[in-house]
């Protein structure tokens, strides 16, 4: 036993799809309450780690642990009833059902009602915008207004893990400052936190632990006040020399 | 800015619309020739199709080209608990019927109720391995099985007499029963639709990927919906062959013509919309009749026109490739008439008036 419990734990993870090798072979480790960041450049395999623990995409081999129990190729639906929620890359919002309606969603799979309740009025506080539009389409939200509902979605299932797939993407800069606040805000009321990013800076700075993802494998990882000096993640991932 | 009426209001206006509509009824019953209640027990029947055929392919999403196979099912099913044994002993002239059904006979509403059922329970052996498809190829799988459903139909002489059909089945579907049994079936789809399962249903038809991942189970929901689709449209076919009175596998009486008459109806309306769907029935129902002089010979002065059959559809298709470049998303779009946007109307008329 380690002295960190752990959320989720994937070892040795292969995916294909059909001839295309996308993940060869990835470890990595989410302990209980903590921020995890999965940073790599296009293409380097970062949603296709999301999109399979998920159980969106089959695995070929490797397991996937969450809270001790395999999850390995799972349907969708149970994993998500087993306490993980993700926002999906490119928002992926319900454009003919209003705001209210996308929140519903995400709280599909729960029965009390109290607790979605609740729950609506903290993403509510997180997002007072949200609150003002809530019987607008989400067709007709703006990109960073999709976002947040997008968020808020994942977060009204109350998951004890929470994926986001490049939250921060195509936002202006005073709202990616906005959303990695959130994701801190979020962690401290004790979600636990997979964050995958194309902005390194932004989720090194966020995240405690990093792991870089290049290819389809693992090829750095450590404490993310590490991975901010590294010299190789410095010169390919934070733009410095 | 939008206003709400109360929920109260709401209640009692939709209470007066049923008691109006059956004050109207009742006087079109008495007033009306019989043509004219032919075709509004016509509009009745097609709405029940139309509704129960936007449930699946407007608010699920789903491209079925299959609707026409559970009308044919419920259309035999019930025609078949409705004839006397002796009308069946005299039909089917080539081969016998098949026991026990050559000897049983049931009221309307048991035929009707095991017409939904029968057609439910086919769209569940159907929908069970074609809905792993998706868009073109679930419309092509779900023609396909209709068309199947047709030629056994036409095949299977000692349980459907074949080509010859069924002949001479009461009129049960009067006004009350056609118009009764849309009532139900507005009602109930209705709450489906703004139930969280119709919701869940809304969210797989804008994306079913994301809607997985909040842990809907996409197949499940789909082949549900797929089911409770087919059994409004076996009630459907029920009442449309109580009202033909004969009942045969023909393309254009239970085949794939009906299916297109049908998404003629829904697409003409709104796809997705329910009050749309009950506004093309009606007018399919209406023009299609009121069409009907253009198939006879017409005087126009000195010159007469032979009429050409099928003509009615050419016009209707223009008609509604018209109104389609006109509406692009049909009359109501997804939309829905309720109260509320009744209310806002006619608050939005009286400003104007006092201006004028
Ligand atoms: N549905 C698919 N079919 C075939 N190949 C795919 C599919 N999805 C992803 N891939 C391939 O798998 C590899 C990893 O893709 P993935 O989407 O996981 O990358 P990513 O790290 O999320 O990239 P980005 O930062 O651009 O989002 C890529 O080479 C991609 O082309
Ligand atoms: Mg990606």
């Amino acid at each position: 036993m380690s002295r960190e419990e752990l959320m989720l734990e994937v070892e040795d993870l292969h995916v294909y799809y059909g001839a295309i090798h996308a993940l060869k072979g990835i470890s990595l480790k989410v302990p209980k309450g903590a921020i995890i960041t999965l940073i790599g450049a296009n293409g380097a395999g970062k949603t296709t780690t999301l999109t399979t623990i998920a159980g969106l995409v089959k695995a070929r081999s490797g397991r996937i642990k969450f809270m001790g129990e395999d999850i390995t190729n799972k349907p969708p639906h149970t994993v998500t009833q087993m306490g993980i929620a993700m926002v999906p890359e490119g928002r992926r919002i319900f454009p003919n059902l209003t705001v209210y309606e996308n929140l519903m969603m995400g709280a599909y799979t729960r029965k009390d009602r109290e607790g979605i309740q609740e729950d609506l009025e903290w993403v509510f506080q997180l997002f007072p915008r949200l609150k003002e539009r809530l019987t607008q389409l989400g067709g007709t939200l703006s990109g960073g207004e999709q976002q947040m509902l997008a968020i808020s979605r994942a977060l009204m299932s109350r998951p004890k893990l929470l994926m986001m797939d490049e939250p921060s993407l195509g936002l202006a800069p005073l709202l990616v400052m906005e959303v990695f606040d959130v994701i801190k805000k979020i962690n401290g009321e004790g979600t636990t936190i997979l964050l995958v990013e194309q902005n390194a800076m932004g989720a090194l700075k966020t995240a405690h632990y990093g792991y870089v993802l290049e290819t389809g494998k693992i090829v750095l990882e450590g404490p993310t006040d590490e991975l901010l000096q590294n010299e190789e993640v410095k010169k390919a991932y934070l733009g410095v020399a | 800015m939008e206003r709400r009426l109360k929920t109260s209001t709401k209640v009692y206006l939709t209470l007066g619309l049923i008691a109006l509509s059956i004050l109207l009824l009742y006087v079109a019953s008495k007033t009306l020739d019989t043509y004219a209640i032919r075709i509004l027990r016509l509009i009745a029947v097609f709405g029940v199709m139309a509704v129960s055929y936007t449930f699946i392919n407007g608010i699920t999403g789903l491209f079925s080209l299959g609707h026409a196979g559970f009308v044919a099912i419920g259309a035999y099913t019930s025609a078949l608990l409705t004839m006397s044994p002796m009308q069946k002993e005299m039909s089917y002239i080539l081969e016998p019927l098949i026991w026990p059904l050559n000897v049983i006979q049931t009221d309307f509403f048991t035929a009707t109720l095991a017409a939904g059922v029968m057609a439910a329970l086919f769209a569940f052996l159907i929908g069970y391995p074609s809905l792993r498809l998706t868009g073109d190829y679930l419309a092509i799988a779900t023609l396909g099985f209709s068309e199947i459903i047709r030629i056994m139909a036409l095949n299977m002489q000692s349980v459907t007499n074949g080509a010859l059909g069924l002949k001479g089945l009461p009129e049960y579907s009067n006004i009350w029963w056609t118009w009764g049994w849309l009532f139900i079936t507005v009602v109930v789809i209705t709450s489906l639709t703004y139930s969280s399962f119709g919701r869940a249903l809304k969210a797989i038809r804008d994306d079913a990927i994301a809607a997985e991942a909040m842990g809907i189970n996409v197949f499940k929901h789909q082949l549900m919906a797929f089911v409770i689709s087919g059994f409004f449209a076996g009630v459907g076919g029920s009442l449309y062959a109580h009202l033909l009175t004969t009942i045969d596998p023909r393309p254009t009486t239970i085949g794939v013509m009906l299916t297109f008459y049908l998404l003629i109806m829904i697409v003409l309306g709104g796809l997705g919309s329910i009050t749309g769907a009950i506004i093309g029935a009606a007018l399919f129902a209406i023009l299609s009749e009121w069409l009907r002089f253009v198939e006879g010979t017409m005087h126009i002065g000195k010159w007469t026109i032979h009429g050409i059959p099928g003509m009615r559809m050419v016009i209707f298709s223009l008609l509604f490739i018209i109104t389609m470049l006109v509406w692009r998303r049909g009359i109501m779009g997804m939309e829905e008439l309720t109260w509320d946007k009744l209310y806002n109307w006619i608050l939005r008329l009286r400003p104007r008036r006092k201006e004028g």
